[in-house]
């Protein structure tokens, strides 16, 4: 029951390119989760395959406790539980915001209110406006729009801030965080390191159809006890030393100095830099 | 828990939004209502010979503009449209929702369905007006002509939907269907009288529902002296019903079979 997505030794090849190599993964419910990777890695493949749109060659595969391959009148009631924002998708554009999403929602159970949706996205002003004059990131937000308006319990987000301006993808990620305080599972893949650690409770690192790591944000590949590295002005000029213990040095250095250290700086590995190393470190 | 709404609520949603949407893309309005009228006038002005007495070319060639119509409205329309949704990524995003491909097919049918209505009322408004059109008085033929566009709307729309798997890419469709349409309305005796054609084309085409629907219409608008004219020598308007109706069974069985929502 805890687990929303569950999968066993997943394996998909297209001909004889391998794409997805047995991944495991188990995502809890209410939990979000953030699947990185570059491209071609098998992120979209295993994400389309837990959405139902692609079939596996092998493993087990569990989602809202169902497998997502079957179909028939089961499928129905599945889907309407789980909301999808795929990369890319368009329509003609010839309806308005107001109309497309409240046509969606008729399509659910247990649709949220559309004006409501309509204004957590910031269309409100857009509502009256032909799909087709939509700027790129606000058919992003409108995308987003129709993944929620079915109230899901599992929403998948594919790469849901492509084309935003930092203030929108501000934005986002607090209606992100308004669905998890109301208990919505999210898997979320994103080429955007510091989306994944805003939002993520924990990641998975996959590369060439096989999952690196699955960790916390701040644990990823040994990101909390990696070296640390601390710069200042010496005397000699700008100087830099990577330890593990920051902190005596910073003493020692602020000892010699007796008070201030001059433009001291002490950095630790962002989840981006270690997440680089992990797939290019694969990569020999 | 709600239920679910079901398949045929949604595809009754689904055809008022594919009807407003077809109303917002004025080029193609036009085009869907405006071209059997202009090719009305133009085979109405060059053949202003009769057929037979008291039979125009002009009355002739309204059946078969008719019957056409269903064909363009339907299977013409959707093959190409299909396609391009297929392509944006539209049909993908409807995958993705609780709604079934049957709501998707009852949306298509009725919008085809209105929009042949729309037209063959305009279509009929302008051959009375201007070209000198007789409609039937006969009851009976009225019947004939009601059935015919309820079932060969339908036959058209399942092919439509059907043939949708056919062309390739959104963009290269309109390539791949117009002159599968254009050949069959040329075989079909759209253009020319039926019984004129060579007799290959005439077996052709009784192969495939055009030549029926264009017959079926025929029956409704000439004179039944002239069934006479036909190859068969009656309407054969049972033999009609039949071919259509087939149509539309494997229409439906392929749609069901073959539909794909996405692009691989």
């Amino acid at each position: 029951m805890s687990s929303v997505i569950k999968v066993r030794g997943l394996h998909k090849s297209y001909g004889s390119l391998v794409a997805v190599d047995s991944i495991d993964l188990t995502i809890a419910r209410g939990e979000i989760f953030s699947l990185l990777g570059p491209n071609g890695a098998g992120k979209t493949t295993t994400v389309e395959i837990l959405e139902g749109f692609r079939r596996r060659d092998g493993g087990d595969v569990s989602v809202l406790g169902r497998d997502p391959a079957e179909d028939g009148k089961a499928g129905r009631r599945w889907r309407d539980q789980i909301g999808i924002v795929l990369q890319s998708s368009q329509d003609a554009g010839d309806l308005s915001v107001g109309e497309t999403i409240r046509h969606f929602a008729k399509y659910y159970s247990n649709p949220r209110d559309p004006e409501e949706v309509i204004e957590s996205v910031g269309l409100t002003e857009k509502v009256g406006a032909l799909v087709r004059t939509l700027s790129g990131g606000q058919r992003r937000r409108l995308d987003v729009a129709l993944g929620i308006i079915g109230s899901p319990e599992l929403l998948f987000l594919d790469e849901p801030t492509t084309g935003f301006d930092p203030e929108a993808r501000r934005a986002f990620w607090s209606l992100i965080e308004s669905l998890r305080a109301d208990g919505t599972t999210i898997l979320l893949t994103t080429h955007y390191l510091d989306e994944a650690e805003a939002l993520a409770d924990r990641v998975g690192v996959i590369h060439r159809g096989s999952i690196l790591e699955v960790a916390t944000p701040a644990l990823l590949g040994g990101r909390a006890t990696s070296l640390a590295s601390v710069s200042w002005r010496g005397p000699s000029g700008l100087e830099i030393e990577r330890t593990g213990n920051p902190t005596s040095l910073v003493k020692r250095l602020s000892e010699s100095f007796e008070g201030e250290i001059p433009e001291l700086t002490i950095k630790r590995a962002s989840l981006e830099d270690i997440y680089l190393e992990m797939i290019g470190g694969s990569d020999e | 828990m709600s239920k679910i709404p079901s398949a045929l609520t949604l595809g009754l949603y689904r055809g008022g939004l594919e009807i407003k949407q077809f109303m917002r893309q004025r080029e193609s309005v036009v085009f869907t209502l405006a071209f059997p009228i202009i090719l009305l006038a133009i085979f109405g002005s060059v053949f202003t010979t009769e057929l037979t007495n008291g039979v125009t070319f002009s009355q002739y060639f309204v059946a078969g503009m008719i019957a056409s119509g269903l064909v363009n409205t339907g299977f013409q329309q959707l093959a190409i449209i299909i396609p391009m949704e297929r392509e944006y990524g539209a049909l993908k995003r409807l995958r993705g929702t609780p709604m079934p491909a049957s709501s998707y097919f009852i949306g298509k049918s009725i919008l085809v369905f209105v929009s042949m209505l729309v037209q063959v009322a305009l279509l009929l408004g302008a051959g009375v007006i201007f070209f000198g059109v007789n409609l039937p008085t006969d009851p009976a033929k009225w019947f004939t002509f009601t059935w015919l566009i309820i079932l060969g709307s339908a036959a058209s729309t399942a092919l439509g939907i059907a043939f949708s798997v056919v062309p390739k890419s959104g963009r290269g469709a309109s390539a791949v269907v117009s002159p599968v349409v254009i050949i069959l309305q040329f075989f079909s005796g759209v253009f020319f009288v039926f019984t004129d054609l060579p007799g290959w084309m005439q077996q052709v085409a009784a192969i495939f529902p055009l030549k029926w629907m264009t017959q079926g219409m025929r029956s409704v608008f000439l004179p039944d002296s002239f069934a006479a004219r036909e190859v068969a020598g009656t309407w054969e308007t049972g033999r009609t019903f039949i071919f259509i109706s087939l149509w539309l069974v494997a229409g439906i069985i392929l749609s069901l079979r073959t539909f794909k929502w996405d692009r691989e």
